[in-house]
């Protein structure tokens, strides 16, 4: 009964479809150069990304379920999950609640030195990993600038006791290097937005009779949310896979600190490429499943960003 | 993404500090700064102090000594073969990639930007475990290429590989929502005129992305020179053949020679800054350009 309205509306679309594909199919021919990049840029990208990855996958299945649960779950493997992902939760919620704070000071107000600031909020991109770990190690452990001030007898240690607080080489070091790796994930998402902000909305609220802080609960920071979501899920993203910034000041104890990557490396060094290829497996799970909810999300925001 | 070219806005104290309802209390904006720049100062600015500081704890004869060494000699060559051929690779499948995706339409186009910023989620460990598999002796090719005497794993190729795959999609991600947002009007205007699509791209699109295409470049450049974690699975860690700059500071520093250590990390901490004044430079040029 309902099969003639449903189709007639589409019967109706059909001459309209036709022509807008014969006009797009116009408009490409226009521009050169469709079938060569198109050709190469599947090729590349087969030959550099998707068969490597599919690798991993195929050699993952080939021992069987069994070898590959067994090896992907064994104990010291999840404990090793649970610091990855526990840890880099944490330090991306830390980077959103400073992350914000910092664009918020870049772009509202004028400081000596702003200049500086906003530039090296850059240096984790820019700064190869495994500098950024031995200097935070240097920073952090026991005889470090940092870490002395938290060792026993150091000027801060009293808060946590006699034996004082342990940082470089326990699970804290692990979340310190996640930090500094994040951090500009989340600035350099809601910067851009903050500075498109128009003044007219927090305005009106203030004419309103708003509090300032009511302005921005209710008028800022809904405006700002997909930002900090996309930036959020970028950096816990990148603190998942996240190697050397981290081994140096892990201490890499078994069941205590080892990150998930070092697992990869630790079953590799004693050639076992079932449990490497099984964790491996796990890790691009996870990172595609995130990678589809940052683009969603990033599609959410675009879509925003053109409502208004 | 987060990495994207921005450029530099009004100055926020006209815009925000005179204006009553977008001014905070100066306890509030005192509070605020001192929280941001204090979490600045100890997790970006220490650390790159550090660095420095502990290079030269030794004095500078030792600092030069240790730049001077054999091993970190070879590991500079490496290094910086690796990007040479990692850059150009991606840079002419940035373009070929912008190019398709900007000025085309097809089917599939948003799963095409997807695949391209896979490289981006994928820890480089994964990455490095790819080619093992692939290439190692228990691999794929394995045999064969221990049958034909070629090696690609412990060997510079797989290094070459694996720095190929991380830094993969920079100069795409870079120019795709460039040329987008600049649409293809000019060079649907050259290609009436009867430009041929060479000429089109070199003389109409090139103008327009060149700055975005150097930051790229830049950006891919550096991620070239200080992989660390991909690069270490495939490269066997052989001294003076198989070490990259990074490589030599883990070596290093896990002999306890910390002043050499920090001295080559220095040297990479100084291609990170050169990186990021060369942003400020092309985000300079870009908003004058702009103003024009």
């Amino acid at each position: 009964m309902t099969a003639p309205a449903t189709t007639a509306p589409t019967a109706d679309l059909a001459p309209v479809r036709a022509n807008r594909r014969a006009s797009s199919f116009k408009r490409r021919r226009v521009l050169p150069g469709f079938a060569p990049t198109l050709g190469f840029t599947l090729f590349y990208l087969s030959l550099i990304v998707l068969i490597p990855l599919a690798a991993v996958f195929i050699k993952s299945s080939g021992h069987g379920f069994e070898a590959f649960w067994a090896a992907a779950t064994s104990p010291r493997v999840i404990a090793s999950y649970k610091l990855s992902f526990g840890a880099s939760l944490i330090a991306a919620f830390i980077n959103l609640f400073f992350g914000l704070i910092l664009a918020w000071c870049i772009v509202r107000y004028e400081f000596p030195g702003k200049k500086l600031v906003d530039a090296l909020i850059d240096l984790p991109f820019a700064l190869p990993t495994a500098v950024a770990g031995i200097a935070l190690t240097a920073l952090y452990a026991p005889n470090g600038w940092v870490g002395s001030l938290f060792a026993p007898g150091g000027a801060l240690s009293a808060l946590f006791g006699e034996a004082g607080l342990k940082i470089a080489f326990t699970p804290l070091g692990v979340l310190l290097a996640l930090i500094f790796i994040g951090l500009p994930f989340i600035v350099r998402t809601v910067q851009p937005v903050l500075e498109d902000m128009e003044t007219e909305l927090e305005e009106a609220a203030a004419s309103l009779g708003a509090q300032r802080w009511t302005t921005f609960r209710y008028v800022v920071l809904p405006t700002l949310t997909p930002a900090l979501l996309t930036g959020f899920a970028l950096a816990f993203a990148r603190a998942v896979g996240e190697y050397g910034s981290v081994i140096f000041i892990a201490g890499n104890i078994p069941m205590v600190s080892e990150i998930t990557p070092l697992m990869i490396i630790s079953k590799l060094e004693q050639y076992d490429y079932v449990g490497a290829t099984a964790i491996a497996a796990v890790m691009l799970i996870f990172s595609f499943v995130l990678l589809l909810i940052i683009n969603g999300l990033q599609a959410w925001a675009s879509q925003r960003g053109a409502r208004k | 993404m987060s990495t994207a070219l921005h450029l530099a806005p009004a100055r926020a104290r006209a815009k925000y500090q005179d204006n009553p309802a977008t001014r905070e209390s100066t306890g509030v904006r005192f509070t605020l700064l001192a929280l941001g720049l204090g979490f600045f100062g100890l997790f970006l600015l220490l650390p790159l102090v550090a660095v420095f500081t502990e290079a030269l704890r030794k004095g500078w004869e030792l600092y030069f000594s240790s730049l001077a060494d054999a091993d970190t000699v070879s590991a500079i060559k490496l290094t910086l073969i690796a990007a040479i051929v990692a850059v150009p690779l991606n840079l002419v499948f940035g373009v070929s990639a912008a190019w398709l995706i900007a000025k085309h339409e097809f089917r599939g186009k948003q799963i095409l930007i997807t695949l391209i910023d896979l490289p981006f989620s994928v820890s480089p460990v994964v990455a490095g475990l790819m080619y093992v598999l692939i290439f190692g002796a228990n691999g794929w090719f394995g045999p064969w290429l221990q049958a034909h005497d070629v090696k690609i794993i412990f060997a510079v190729p797989g290094i070459v590989l694996a720095t190929v795959f991380v830094t993969f999609p920079f100069v795409a991600r870079e120019l795709i929502p460039l040329m987008q947002a600049q649409g293809k009007d000019e060079e649907e205007a050259a290609t009436v005129l009867g430009a041929s699509g060479w000429q089109t791209f070199r003389r109409v699109t090139l103008p327009n992305i060149k700055w975005g295409l150097l930051y790229g470049v830049i950006l891919c450049n550096a991620r070239a020179m200080g992989e660390f974690g991909a690069v270490s699975v495939v490269s066997g860690h052989i001294r003076g053949l198989t070490n990259t700059l990074p490589l030599q500071v883990e070596i290093l520093y896990n002999e306890y020679q910390f002043a050499a250590a920090f001295a080559v990390a220095s040297l990479l901490a100084l291609l990170a800054l050169v990186t990021l004044v060369i942003k400020q430079f092309i985000e300079w040029r870009a908003s004058q350009s702009k103003e024009e």
